[in-house]
């Protein structure tokens, strides 16, 4: 008999609550029972409430069990969990799951379920069938599909992808670059990480077939240094990817170049803003540069370069492989395909749920979330990341797509949710809106540099009392000058959440100020 | 002062010229310093500058730019805690206020050669807060106890089963 396969994520989330310690323990048990096993160290299958989440291969699928703590693993052994057996942290089949089954798993759709380090579980799962059919394809012919598949850049701004690549496509030079943009530093997303960790053959495959589209032969993913697991798996991955051929000096044999390589940020939140990001990567300050010109232009090293989400080539191979239109499919209006939504902050079940666009924030958050996980009711929702916009619960209905969102002055982001119970108080998270832009603007242009520090005394000296309404007025016009002077996003959508707070919650910047407790 | 003997010039240099032949090398040449000697000493400035053909004030500027380069020495813990949106929700302001007024540690000053604990943004685990990375490995659904006992050196997997148990 072959010994069972028994999967304990490795999952930076999953470790966070103590897998490492469940996997020893069970390698253990099995040793004292004799029990023949393979440990398998996958990635989340994101739900992460039930992390550390143990599953076992069986002949009648994968079943669940979590959250595991190690205490738990003997009384697993004893009820024939290696078989499927039933057992009070039993969840049945894993794809039969609620919260499973009713996803739309494109993206993530291997993220847990294999090794993510091994090349042939990645194969066996469908990987490099994009790849392979984008080395049959002509570099216009790849990015006509990209185009067809209506897929618009996943870090926040929903350009498409496609003209994107059309742009470096028609740039007649000798070098070109891709690269990948996994400096996910929005508060309430881990998507990026969560996708390294489980799934890295799927980057390394994106990037490969973006490289063929444009004619670019190397390629960096620039990953935060908060993401430490991340980046170890990153770099194993493109050492195997490029010990079996699948990078390297001829890409599965084809004879065309593509390499590329993991870059480790330092911590600065801006990075994340692309044009920082290629100064970061060419050795520099993470400082904005003026756009034009665009980075499909002039780029890394001054060089044509695709600047991609990370989800965004994630989603590429699939498009590739399936074609364009049934990734076209999902969606709805303008916003095709899918968002891997990541269910944060104070919520039941948070976690990574990837759907068509469309659903409401509602499906998600009570459907999903099952509300608060203190229990006390929604007060605030923030969508999009620090500078997104803090929604009030009667805005729950709205559907989560790029043009839905914009209308009531919000907007998507990377898909980060984050929930807010009823003892949130609004104007101290508009006071951190501008206090974070304070910290992490890169202070090349005035309006972000000066302007977030301003917005602090602003919103301390509404808070305390001081002349509210002439405050109010100076906040509403330092607001309005933000978005409309600052270089990029950082300063530019700052505004957002502070102007959402006071739209949605005024009373909080109304309340009879509280005496100055003697420090 | 700080005790910054562990650095070593000769073997820093190595490092550089190891190094200097990537693409855009500065980062990765600060990030090899900093895993080998725990921070960068000023005479980095020098051996970056000549290494890369920059201006002392442009390898300066690089150093100074990012948050993770460190000047001296972190503390033999290093605890760097989440306090974004996502672990504010969950309440990780209470637990710094509460590891300040119950357990006397002060996050942003406690900085010695025994702790550092400081503020970052985001540990993607936001679905699991308030989180900390410490020594490297994350920590799920901290609260001030299980955050004093790590300030005070306790085991970092006994606080990662600890945090999976109180669920």
């Amino acid at each position: 008999m072959s010994p069972v396969r028994v999967f304990v994520p490795a999952d930076a989330a999953a470790l966070s609550v103590g897998a490492q310690a469940v996997a020893r323990a069970i390698e253990a048990e099995a040793i004292a029972r004799g029990a023949e096993i393979e440990l398998v160290r996958n990635g989340t299958r994101g739900m992460l409430w039930l992390e550390p989440l143990v599953e076992v291969h069986t002949e009648n699928g994968r079943f669940a069990y979590g959250p595991v703590a190690p205490r738990d693993v003997a009384s697993l052994f004893d009820a024939g969990f290696l078989t499927g057996g039933g057992h009070r942290l039993a969840h049945g089949v894993v794809e039969a799951m609620d919260w499973m089954r009713r996803q739309s798993r494109v993206t993530f759709a291997r993220v847990g379920e294999i090794d993510p380090l091994s090349l042939d579980d990645y194969r066996a799962h469908g990987g490099l069938k994009g790849l392979a059919r984008a080395l049959d394809a002509s570099g216009a012919e790849i990015v006509e599909a990209v185009r067809a598949s209506g897929l618009r850049g996943r870090g926040g701004a929903g350009f498409p992808t496609g003209v994107k690549w059309k742009t470096v496509l028609d740039a007649v030079v000798a070098q070109k670059y891709v690269v990948c943009n996994a400096d996910e530093g929005d508060s309430g997303t881990f998507a990026d990480r969560m996708l390294i960790e489980g799934d890295p053959f799927l980057l390394i495959e994106g990037m490969a077939i973006a490289g063929l589209a444009v004619g670019a032969t190397k390629g960096y993913v620039y990953i935060r240094s908060e993401y430490p697991h991340a980046f170890r798996m990153m770099e194993e991955a493109i050492l195997r990817a490029r010990r079996a051929g699948v990078l390297g000096a001829s890409v599965m044999g084809s004879g065309r170049a593509f390499d590329m390589e993991a870059r480790l940020g330092a911590g600065a939140y801006i990075c994340g803003e692309e044009t920082s990001l290629l100064e970061s990567l060419e050795g520099k300050r993470g400082v904005v540069r003026a756009k034009p010109p665009l980075p499909a232009l002039q780029g890394l090293f001054g060089k044509p370069t695709i600047v991609n989400n990370l989800l965004s080539l994630a989603a590429v191979p699939s498009i590739l492989a399936d074609g364009p239109e049934a990734y076209a499919e999902f969606g709805v209006g303008r916003s095709r395909g899918t968002l891997p939504f990541q269910l944060a902050g104070n919520v039941k079940r948070g976690g990574l749920v990837e759907l068509a666009f469309g659903a409401t924030l509602r499906d998600l958050i009570e459907g999903f979330g099952g509300g608060t996980r203190s229990g006390r009711p929604i007060r605030a929702v923030q969508v999009g990341g620090p500078l997104g916009a803090y929604l009030p619960e009667s805005q729950l209905d709205t559907p989560l797509d790029y043009e839905a969102l914009a209308s009531i002055g919000a907007m998507l982001g990377h898909g980060g949710v984050v929930v807010f119970d009823d003892s949130v108080d609004m104007a101290k998270q508009a006071r951190f809106a501008f206090e974070f832009c304070a910290k992490e603007s890169c202070g090349k242009c005035t309006p972000c540099r000066i302007g977030a520090v301003r917005g602090v005394e602003t919103v301390d000296r509404i808070v305390a009392g001081v002349e509210r309404d002439k405050n109010l007025a100076v906040l509403a016009d330092l607001n309005q000058l933000m978005t409309d002077g600052s270089l990029c996003a950082m300063g530019g959508l700052t505004p957002m959440p502070v102007a959402s707070a006071l739209r949605h919650f005024p009373e909080d910047f109304r309340r009879a100020p509280v005496a100055q407790a003697a420090e | 002062m700080p005790d910054t003997s562990a650095w070593d010039d000769g073997k820093a240099r190595e490092i550089v010229v190891r190094l200097a032949g990537l693409e855009g090398a500065t980062l990765p040449i600060l990030h090899a310093l900093q895993d080998a000697f725990g921070f960068i000493h000023e005479s980095a400035t020098d051996l970056i500058a000549e290494a890369l053909n920059l201006s002392r004030a442009e390898a300066h500027g690089v150093i100074t730019f990012y948050h993770d380069f460190r000047r001296a020495p972190a503390g033999r813990r290093m605890i760097q805690i989440c306090r974004a949106e996502a672990c504010q929700a969950n309440g990780c302001e209470d637990v710094v206020a509460e590891l300040r007024s119950r357990h006397g540690v002060d996050v942003d000053k406690q900085n010695d050669d025994r702790l550092t604990i400081q503020t970052v943004y985001c540990l993607g685990n936001c679905a699991l807060g308030p989180s900390a990375l410490v020594d490297g490995e994350l920590v799920g659904r901290l609260d001030a106890e299980r955050l004093a006992g790590l300030c005070a050196g306790t085991s970092l997997e006994q606080a990662q089963i600890a945090s999976g148990a109180t669920r």
